[in-house]
């Protein structure tokens, strides 16, 4: 087997869902420069509610297709609603606040989801019914899969509409506006209000999406999952600059690529002492060495240039 | 009246900076707001334009109640605030600053007015493609201007619109604001520059520690000892 060729497949299906929940971090830090630790949440609730979805198709006897779909409209009908009441309940009332304040928030409603999801999926590691059998496809030396290109194909897709979708809408152009300023946006007719629900909306839309893929991947949901998800993406985020678009999409695929192949090879460069058990940990080796040699990230402007 | 305003009280952070002013605006006029710094003159800009909540008072714009009307409303209604040191959109393109100003409109002549603009401001359209940030001061304020009129303003006002510039590129700006005047847009301009913004306007309030001190028809504000005294080093 081709070691290298198959963490560079692996590498890319898990950073491009990196980079679709990093992309809910860094819009929404844009706009309001607040880290909204609850959007890891709102991906695990997304793959619970697939989990949910599978289980009824299965006992239902629905084939793949129509479950599929089900799945990711009812991800996306739960998520965006619960994304929008954060911003409202947890953040919009402390928007004038000290910093400090809608940070603490955020970590209390992170927790909040995850406990309310306890109580509705329990403690439990739930295996998603097998209604998606993947095919099998050589490449090279490498094995993937159809489900696993599906998976990086829908990411890139995506990520190509959000990126016309700021560029060329109306309401990307109020989202950049916002970005830059508030008081300004809201001098141009900018509904500023609106367009940070929006921002939590189209974040969670993203983020339920991602939810669905990421329990197709891995076949297991927890209500915890959401935790280590949303720090590996908030990672990809700062890696690649936070509040920069363009930069969430590399810095996930980056983020993905070195986690991979450093589990991949770091058996063979330890002399097996370290296994690929050790995974996270470059992850967070990576935060740690971008925030320290560089705070602003890949793509990020120095916060000086912000407007 | 275009616009009124009638014991408008702004506070804010426990100063009351404007204590109770009455400040009207008739169609077509040019209307300046002059004083000495920390007077009151952007803070009653910015309560006008929606940035800042009144504390008492009430008025309208074109009829219609403006003390609890939202600032993005405002815009739609055609009150349009240039804001004090420019405020263009560093990290956006001169266009997309442009198309930014037409946020509010709905109808589809936009980018004959960007052609507009342009001829009003040529060295904006040599420019179009770089970020606004990169822009020299008075290219930044002909920007601000260019975008706000973008909007199609009814009323425009205007703060400092000379603060830090070059002489030759303020005789710039305020050869725009008359010609803006001139096509019929109504202005509030609130200027340091007293002896200038007094030459270019019909009426003039002069607003002294959150109150309006003086007003009258500009040229009997020009004539008038104190103002001499006070604002036009006489």
């Amino acid at each position: 087997m081709d070691t290298l060729l198959q963490q560079i497949i692996n590498g890319l299906i898990q950073g491009s869902l990196y980079a679709i929940v990093a992309l809910g971090y860094t819009m929404v830090y844009g706009i309001l420069e607040l880290i909204n630790f609850a959007h890891g949440d709102v991906v695990m609730v997304g793959a619970l509610v697939t989990y949910t979805v599978f289980s009824f198709a299965a006992a239902h006897g629905m084939s793949a297709g129509p479950a599929l779909v089900l799945a990711v409209a009812a991800s996306i009908v739960v998520c965006v609603p619960l994304g929008l009441f954060i911003e409202r309940v947890a953040y919009r009332p402390l928007r004038r606040a000290q910093r400090l304040a809608p940070l603490i928030t955020a970590i209390g409603v992170s927790i909040l989801v995850e406990y309310a999801a306890a109580l509705i999926w329990s403690k439990q590691y739930l295996s998603l019914p097998e209604l998606v059998k993947p095919t099998p496809i050589q490449i090279g030396g490498a094995s993937t899969s159809d489900l696993q290109i599906a998976i990086l194909l829908i990411s890139l897709l995506m990520m190509g509409g959000l990126l016309w979708l700021i560029k060329y809408t109306r309401m990307g152009k109020a989202m950049r506006a916002t970005a830059q300023s508030h008081d300004l946006a809201g001098l141009m007719g900018v509904n500023v209000d609106q367009v940070i629900a929006f921002t939590f909306a189209l974040g969670s839309a993203l983020g339920a999406i991602a939810g669905v893929m990421q329990i197709l991947y891995y076949g297991i949901g927890h209500y915890l999952m959401g935790f280590m998800l949303g720090l590996k993406a908030f990672t990809a985020a700062v890696l690649g600059g936070i509040g920069n678009v363009q930069g969430a999409m590399l810095g996930g695929l980056l983020l993905g690529l070195i986690e991979s192949l450093a589990s991949g090879y770091i058996g063979d460069l330890t002399g097996g002492v370290l296994g690929s058990n050790y995974r996270d940990v470059f992850a967070f080796l990576v935060l740690v060495l971008v925030l320290v040699l560089r705070p602003s990230g890949l793509m990020g402007q120095k916060s000086g240039d912000r407007a | 009246m275009l616009l009124e305003a009638a014991k408008l009280e702004v506070a804010y952070g426990g100063i009351r900076a404007v204590k109770g002013i009455d400040i009207a605006v008739d169609s077509g006029e040019l209307v300046a707001l002059i004083g000495a710094n920390g007077a009151g003159k952007t803070t009653t800009l910015k309560a006008l334009a929606g940035m800042l909540p009144w504390t008492a008072g009430h008025g309208s714009f074109d009829g219609k109640p403006l003390r609890e009307m939202p600032l993005h409303q405002r815009v739609r209604q055609g009150l349009v605030l240039v804001p004090e040191g420019r405020g263009v959109f560093a990290r956006l393109s001169i266009a997309e600053n442009l198309d930014m100003g037409a946020y509010a409109r709905r109808d589809g002549d936009i980018a004959a007015d960007m052609e507009r603009m342009y001829a009003l401001f040529p060295r904006l359209k040599d420019r179009r493609t770089q970020l606004a940030g990169t822009l020299s001061g008075g290219e930044q304020q002909m920007l601000a201007m260019a975008r706000a009129l973008m909007a199609r303003p009814r009323l425009l006002m205007l703060d400092e619109p000379s603060m830090g510039l070059a002489p030759m590129v303020v005789e710039l700006i305020f050869k725009t604001i008359r010609d803006v005047s001139a096509q019929g847009v109504t202005i509030l301009l609130v200027e340091q520059n007293a002896r200038l913004a007094l030459t270019i306007s019909q009426r003039a309030y002069v607003m002294e520690s959150g109150l309006v001190t003086l007003s009258g028809k500009a040229s009997d504000l020009l004539d008038n000892p104190k103002v001499r005294a006070a604002y036009l080093g006489e």
